[in-house]
């Protein structure tokens, strides 16, 4: 495999054109309930565009065989493709080489594939696990099982009543017997960007590695793990408009030589006997069993794809989407916005007063509108809010300003039902 | 707005609004936890046992409108109830929400509970209006686990 060369491929255009990018969606176009899609659900999952839909059948009618061991024409052409997905990952990453890449589950296989490597070498009675206090459930009971397998201990980095986390915070809690840290990137409840690469610095002054819970950045982001310079980066493919069912975890060389393969079984071995086995090279040490081939294709499409569109265009188009919704939003009497970090990606959690979330999800998707309503997987959050859930509205690169105007409407008329 | 109306009935929204028996009871032989994770919806449900009737009974805590008004209205109707009716109460009204939704819901012999025909139309919402049942449930049966629907 060759190293992986920078930049990204070039953008498409210099101006953003959102119905461009929206006919690219075949979903889009249709009704729920008789109303247009509106779309507003993408913390949770997103959307696939064309490229990544007809990448996926076209493995299937033309490529499909297992990979890395057989000998015939098919099979060489579906491991290409599937290490081709793996270099596209790393491009899309910034990583220093494919070998860095292990494709996983998902977000929440990433995490626990090096949670359980710490839990069975590395961790110890004594030690302690740094989460701050707005992860997702996928960033804090891997580390809780951990924890109760090894008697280390969990320590939290509060959140303040925006919903942010000061690097302060952050840095008092790292102590001689902290291992490892693991924050998210982005929040998922609230939307708040945590400032990971301060995290980074201030952790590795420690010698503390970081993992970087990456999930609801990389839709949203352009990011280059070697810049923030963590240790390990986790993503999940259908939150950047990939397949579900597929995700990286991004890892240094260094440590992923240190960590203890994740399961056993075929493909990650070099060599077999009942008394020995051999493990294989990395990445592949990592990836027992026969692989999520088409979903491997997917992402490194879904990765190239948005690359394509450009992060920065993405997420400029986004950052007004949520300043144009949070003034609108704000301007309905009885709405409260839970989260008002400085820096935040476009997503907006409110609750209504009088009116549990659950209710306000029921009547918006009576307007077409899908929205999620909720927890959102991070409960500690919303105990720390005092709430037992939220409505969450988080937009996506093809998400427009008359949509934003539609959630307003239908919010309107969660009050004509509820008075 | 026709089948929002439909699940968002008057009697609901106003038992949302204003529960009955939305209280602590001190006195209660019952307690149970009911938990709805999803969404979040938790509740405290008390009943006060007397010989095989249900002599009083009363909740507290946070809901969606569905689920905060079907814990109010079961209240209502199964205060001075025996053991049996009440069971007999829940068969009927699990019938209400899980019928067929092109089918039009009876309602024959709930009362006020009819009221929750709509939901049926929403499937998703179902659990919230038989939670506070699964905690009643759990109530009668004196375990001690959070009734959970999910």
């Amino acid at each position: 495999m060759s190293a992986v060369t920078k930049p990204f491929p070039e953008a498409r255009a210099s101006t953003y054109d959102v119905e461009a990018i929206r006919a690219e969606f075949p979903i889009l176009s249709r009704s729920v309930h008789g109303k247009p899609l509106v779309y507003l659900d993408n913390a949770n999952t997103t959307q696939k565009p064309r490229a990544v839909i007809d990448a996926i059948r076209r493995y299937y009618e033309e490529e499909n065989a297992n990979i890395h061991r057989g000998t015939h024409w098919l099979s060489e052409k579906a491991t290409e493709a599937y290490e081709g997905g793996r270099e596209k990952v790393a491009r899309f990453l910034g990583a220093a080489s494919p070998k860095e890449i292990v494709f996983t589950r998902g977000t929440t296989e990433a995490i626990n594939l090096v949670a359980a490597g710490f839990a069975r070498d590395l961790l110890h009675a004594g030690d302690e696990v740094l989460i701050t206090g707005l992860e997702h459930h996928s960033n804090i009971v891997p580390w809780q099982l951990a924890c109760e397998k090894t008697g280390a201990r969990l320590v939290v980095v509060p959140i303040t009543d925006d919903g942010e986390v000061p690097a302060d915070e952050f840095e008092s809690r790292l102590t001689p017997r902290t291992k490892l840290a693991a924050v998210s990137h982005v929040s998922n409840a609230l939307g708040t960007v945590n400032p990971v690469k301060t995290f980074v610095a201030l952790a590795h002054a420690r010698g503390v590695p970081v993992l970087v819970d990456g999930a609801q950045a990389a839709p949203h982001i352009p990011l280059d793990v070697v810049e923030l310079g963590c240790d390990f980066y986790a993503i999940s493919g259908h939150k950047m408009y990939g397949p579900t069912g597929i995700g990286a975890l991004y890892g240094t060389r260094e440590w992923l030589e240190k960590l203890p393969p994740y399961q056993g079984g075929g493909d990650m071995i070099s060599s077999v006997t009942f008394e020995k086995t051999t493990y294989n090279a990395l990445p592949w040490k990592f990836e027992a069993g026969t692989a999520n081939i088409s979903g491997g294709i997917g992402l490194g499409v879904a990765a190239d794809w948005l690359s394509g569109v450009g992060l920065t265009a993405v997420a400029e188009h986004e950052h007004d989407l949520l300043v144009y919704g949070t003034k609108l939003l704000s301007a309905i009497s009885g709405l409260t916005i839970v989260g008002r970090a400085k820096e935040k990606a476009a997503l907006i959690s409110f609750t209504l007063e009088n009116v549990h979330p659950h209710d306000i999800g029921t009547i918006l998707d009576r307007e077409g509108i899908a929205i999620r309503t909720g927890h959102h997987c991070a409960q500690p959050v919303m105990d720390r809010f005092g709430l037992p859930a939220t409505a969450r509205a988080s937009f996506g690169l093809y998400n427009t300003r008359a949509e934003v105007d539609a959630l307003a409407a239908a919010i309107g008329k969660v009050r004509e039902v509820f008075g | 707005m026709t089948d929002l109306r439909d699940l968002y009935q008057e009697v609901i929204l106003d038992h949302n609004k204003s529960p009955h028996n939305f209280r602590e009871m001190p006195d209660a032989t019952r307690l149970a936890l009911g938990n709805n994770p999803l969404c979040g919806d938790k509740l405290k449900l008390y009943v006060r046992i007397e010989g095989d009737r249900i002599a009083d009974v009363a909740f507290q805590g946070s809901g969606c409108a569905i689920s905060k008004a079907s814990a109010s209205l079961m209240t209502d109707a199964i205060k001075g109830k025996s053991l049996a009716e009440a069971e007999t109460l829940y068969g009927k009204f699990h019938e209400l929400l899980t019928g067929p939704p092109d089918v039009k819901a009876d309602g024959a012999g709930l009362g006020k509970l009819a009221v929750f025909s709509g939901v049926r139309e929403f499937p998703v919402r179902v659990k919230c209006a038989t939670l506070a049942w699964h905690t009643l449930e759990s109530a009668l049966k004196n375990s001690h686990d959070v009734a959970k629907t999910e």
